[in-house]
């Protein structure tokens, strides 16, 4: 245990996803040596991107404004919406150039286990979007684990009753990884190869 | 470092890191294992989904300082595509997984028979052949009786008198006869006891004939009974669904 403003700051960092104790105190011990304008910079993004940031009304991706840069954007079709589980997703996908139409960010997968439910996502306000009738593609592109796959088999069995066309990006996406990881190529087959799924 | 062989069931993965992931395993031999996978969650990863819950593979690991770290995996069977095609399918499974884990609680300690339960129910269900809540909840009976909790359903549980009892105390342990009967009992329906004898027996052509209304009533018996035992309870068990 060190004193104060050094074990505060490394109880901090520990908290963060994917940070251990030990490396909280590398991180802790390399922000005291950094120069103090470096330091003040960080500290400002964190509390910059907690100030400005916020989730867009229409599709839940990150926001400076009430609606996202994409769901503000005339050019993109309003006929289609790509699901994903983050925002990263988003930007994963954008990447590829090959989607044109709006996304919508679940806030995660549906993980028993971890005891997030349906009711934990944004699945009613997908739902609620799909109710005015102008939706006529939903490409479900969860993770290609199994959490991303279970959540995909459920979309697809709630909206079967609307009868709009539902997809799933094609194979070809190694099974098991993470969405962000998966290469701009990779994925923009994945897209232009997508399956229509049947319940 | 020592490296040893094993076969066993991906009970859990949680992510490490940027691309690692902790997988917890139910295994054959060495009971359950915690070990990490390294760049599992990269799509160029030579794991690919061998790593991913619901799959029965045979693993090569070497034993760390405090987690195992696993060098090789081959798929033995993947349960996990019958089974995440179907919505309660896959949230039956997951609770048999959780509970697996919670149930043998203490790691490297052998559990051969919590494994051979584990794959059957598995398998069972992939199959399709039974309501997917049946063979969960003949799971967690059978998985119970294994771990010394078998609820008495013939006899009393307090002074073991045989015969079919009316009352049901999920502190007391099962079955309790009209004398022995505490306060705030529940007071099952008869098909709900025979039910659940056939489901911790497996006979299936009984339990495949039973009613919803004494399936309900079983599955809520069962979970009460399961959370009763198991300290920290079950969590996906609230998210299972009735098909
Ligand atoms: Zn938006
Ligand atoms: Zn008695």
């Amino acid at each position: 245990m060190y004193e104060g403003a050094v074990q505060n700051l490394i109880d901090e960092l520990g908290r963060l996803p994917g940070v251990g104790p030990k490396s909280a105190q590398r991180i802790a011990f390399h922000l005291l040596a950094a120069e103090t304008a470096d330091v003040k910079r960080l500290a400002n993004a964190l509390v910059e991107v907690k100030e400005r940031v916020r989730f867009c009304s229409v599709c839940g991706n990150v926001a400076e404004e009430s609606e996202c840069r994409i769901c503000r954007d005339p050019r993109r079709d309003t006929a289609v919406i790509c699901v994903v589980e983050e925002s990263k997703d988003v930007v994963a996908i954008e990447r590829t150039r090959e989607f044109r139409g709006r996304y919508h960010v679940l806030g995660g997968a549906i993980s028993p286990i971890e005891g997030v439910g349906p009711d934990d996502l944004r699945i009613k306000e997908l739902m609620t979007r799909l109710a005015d009738g102008q939706i006529t593609e939903l490409i479900l592109a969860t993770d290609p684990n199994l959490e991303g796959e279970a959540t995909a088999t459920y979309l697809a069995r709630l909206v079967k009753p609307m009868g709009l066309k539902v997809t799933r990006l094609a194979s070809g996406l190694p099974v098991g990884g993470d969405l962000e990881y998966a290469d701009e190529v990779t994925l923009g087959r994945a897209f232009e190869g997508r399956r229509s799924l049947e319940f | 470092m020592s490296l040893y062989r094993d076969e066993g069931v991906v009970l859990r993965t949680q992510k490490l890191g940027e691309a690692d992931r902790i997988v917890t395993l139910l295994t054959r031999r060495t009971g359950l294992v915690r070990a990490v996978g390294k760049g599992v969650r990269r799509t160029k990863s030579r794991f690919g989904a061998r790593l991913e819950p619901f799959t029965h593979v045979d693993l090569q690991l070497y034993t760390g300082r405090t987690l195992d770290v696993i060098t090789q995996a081959e798929t033995l069977r993947a349960y996990g595509e019958s089974i995440v095609t179907d919505y309660p399918r896959y949230t039956a499974a997951t609770a048999m997984l959780e509970t697996a884990e919670k149930i043998v609680v203490v790691e490297k300690d052998p559990a051969l028979r919590q494994f051979l339960l584990l794959i059957g129910a598995l398998r069972t269900l992939g199959e399709d052949t039974h309501d997917p809540r049946l063979v969960l909840d003949a799971y967690l009976l059978r998985s119970l009786a294994v771990a010394g909790y078998a609820p008495a359903l013939e006899e009393c549980a307090k002074c073991g008198s045989r015969g079919e009892h009316r009352a049901f105390a999920v502190h007391a342990g099962g079955s309790v006869c009209s004398v022995c009967r505490p306060h705030g009992c529940a007071h099952p329906a008869p098909q709900t006891l025979r039910l659940m004898v056939a489901l911790l027996g497996g006979d299936w052509p009984e339990a495949d004939s039973s009613a919803d209304r004494h399936r309900a009533e079983c599955s809520g018996l069962v979970a009460a009974y399961l959370q009763w035992h198991l300290e920290n309870g079950i969590r996906s068990l609230r998210l299972v669904e009735r098909s």
